[in-house]
C-alpha cells in the first residue's frame, strides 16, 4: 500500500482541562477520522493528551517566511509594548 | 483449584496473548508507520489483558506456575485459544478482518463479564473493555474501508472474508465448563454474545460491501487444545528463548 496520495494533517493535542491544544506534529491519513485515530496512537500512547484536533495541512495558510522582515521586525523595537514599565503592588500573584 | 475457572481463565488469556503476537509481528512491518504504531498498541493491550489474565489463572491453578510459566512453558494440546487467532497474518486485509471477527466477539463478552460474580473477572473485563472498544472501532472501520475502497482491497477484504468464517463458529463454543461457571454467575451465556456478534458484523459488512460466506463447514477445535499447524510455529518462535534459557529473564 502507498501513502502518497494520502492528504497530511497536522495534530493539536490538548494536554489537560483548561489548556489550549498544543501543535505536536503532524501525520498521513486518509480521511479526518482516520486522522484523529492515527494521533491518538502516535502522539498520546504516553498519556500526553484528552483531545485531540486535526487540521489538514492543506488547510492551514502560513506567513510568507520571505516577509519576515517587514512582518515581525518593526515589533523589534517597540519595546514599550511590553508591560515591564509597570511596578506590580505586592501580593499579586501570578503576573 | 476450581478447574473449570482455570480452564475458562486459559480462553481468555489465551486467546489475547495469540491475537496479540500475532500483531506484534506486524512491528516495523506495518504498511504506514501510523497503523504500524498502531498494530503495535494495540499488541501491547493484548499482551497486558494476557498477564493479567494469565496471572489470576496461575493464582486459580495453585501449583507453583506463574503468569510467565503458563504463557511460555505449556504445550500445543494445552493452549485453550480458538483458531481464529492463530491463524497467519497473510497480509493487512487478513490481519484486519480477522482483528474485527475477534473484537467484535471480544467487546460484548467483556461487557458481559463486567457482571461476573468473580470480582478479579469482573474488574479484568473492566479495565479490557475500554481497549477493546477502540479495538473494535479501528478494525471496524479499516473493514469499511478496505471493503468499500479500491477493487483490488475489495477484492482482498472479500478473500479474507471467505477465508476466516470458518472459524467464527468456534467463538461461540461451550461445554459443562461454562455451564457450570454460568450456573455460579461468573460468566455470561454466548446465546445474546452470539447475537450482537451477529448484529456488529452484519452492519459493518454491509457498510464495506462485503459478503458474509454462506454457512459453510465450520472448523473447532482450540477451545479443546486442537490447534491448526499455526500454533506450532507461533509457539516455537513464542518460546524459544525460555525453552533455550529455561529461567532466563532480562
Amino acid at each position: 500500500m502507498s501513502n502518497a496520495n494520502w492528504p497530511l494533517w497536522e495534530v493539536f493535542i490538548r494536554s489537560k482541562q483548561g489548556l489550549s491544544h498544543k501543535h505536536v506534529g503532524s501525520l498521513r491519513a486518509a480521511d479526518a477520522q482516520m486522522a484523529v485515530e492515527n494521533a491518538r496512537d502516535v502522539y498520546t500512547r504516553r498519556s500526553e493528551g484528552i483531545s485531540i484536533w486535526v487540521v489538514q495541512s492543506n488547510d492551514v495558510f502560513a506567513s510568507d517566511p520571505s516577509e519576515a522582515d517587514s512582518l515581525y521586525e518593526p515589533a523589534d523595537s517597540k519595546v514599550y509594548r511590553h508591560p515591564t514599565f509597570y511596578d506590580v503592588p505586592d501580593g499579586i500573584s501570578h503576573m | 483449584m476450581n478447574k473449570h475457572l482455570f480452564e475458562y481463565l486459559l480462553r481468555l488469556g489465551d486467546d489475547s496473548l495469540i491475537i496479540g503476537h500475532r500483531l506484534s509481528e506486524w512491528c516495523g512491518h506495518g504498511p504506514i508507520l501510523e497503523e504500524d504504531i498502531a498494530m503495535t498498541n494495540m499488541a501491547l493491550d493484548f499482551i497486558g489483558q494476557a498477564t493479567t489474565i494469565l496471572e489470576y489463572a496461575a493464582k486459580v491453578e495453585n501449583a507453583g506456575r506463574d503468569a510467565d510459566a503458563l504463557a511460555f512453558l505449556r504445550y500445543e494440546r494445552e493452549y485453550r485459544n480458538v483458531l481464529l487467532v492463530e491463524q497467519p497474518n497473510e497480509d493487512f486485509a487478513v490481519t484486519m478482518v480477522r482483528q474485527f471477527l475477534f473484537d467484535a466477539f471480544r467487546k460484548p463478552l467483556y461487557e458481559a463479564l463486567q457482571n461476573s460474580s468473580d470480582e478479579q473477572i469482573a474488574a479484568i473485563a473492566e479495565k479490557s473493555l475500554k481497549e477493546t472498544k477502540y479495538h473494535l472501532k479501528h478494525s471496524s472501520e479499516w473493514v469499511i474501508r478496505l471493503g468499500d475502497g479500491t477493487e483490488e482491497s475489495h477484492e482482498k477484504a472479500q478473500y479474507a472474508i471467505d477465508t476466516l468464517w470458518r472459524y467464527t463458529d468456534e467463538l461461540f463454543f461451550e461445554n459443562e465448563v461454562d455451564a457450570a461457571l454460568q450456573s455460579e454467575n461468573i460468566v455470561p451465556s454466548l446465546i445474546p454474545i452470539r447475537e450482537e456478534w451477529q448484529k456488529t458484523v452484519t452492519a459493518v459488512l454491509a457498510e464495506a460491501t462485503l459478503t458474509i460466506p454462506q454457512n459453510g463447514w465450520k472448523q473447532q477445535g482450540g477451545r479443546t487444545g486442537l490447534h491448526s499447524e499455526n500454533l506450532g510455529y507461533i509457539l516455537a518462535e513464542l518460546q524459544y528463548m525460555q525453552r533455550a534459557y529455561p529461567g532466563m529473564k532480562w
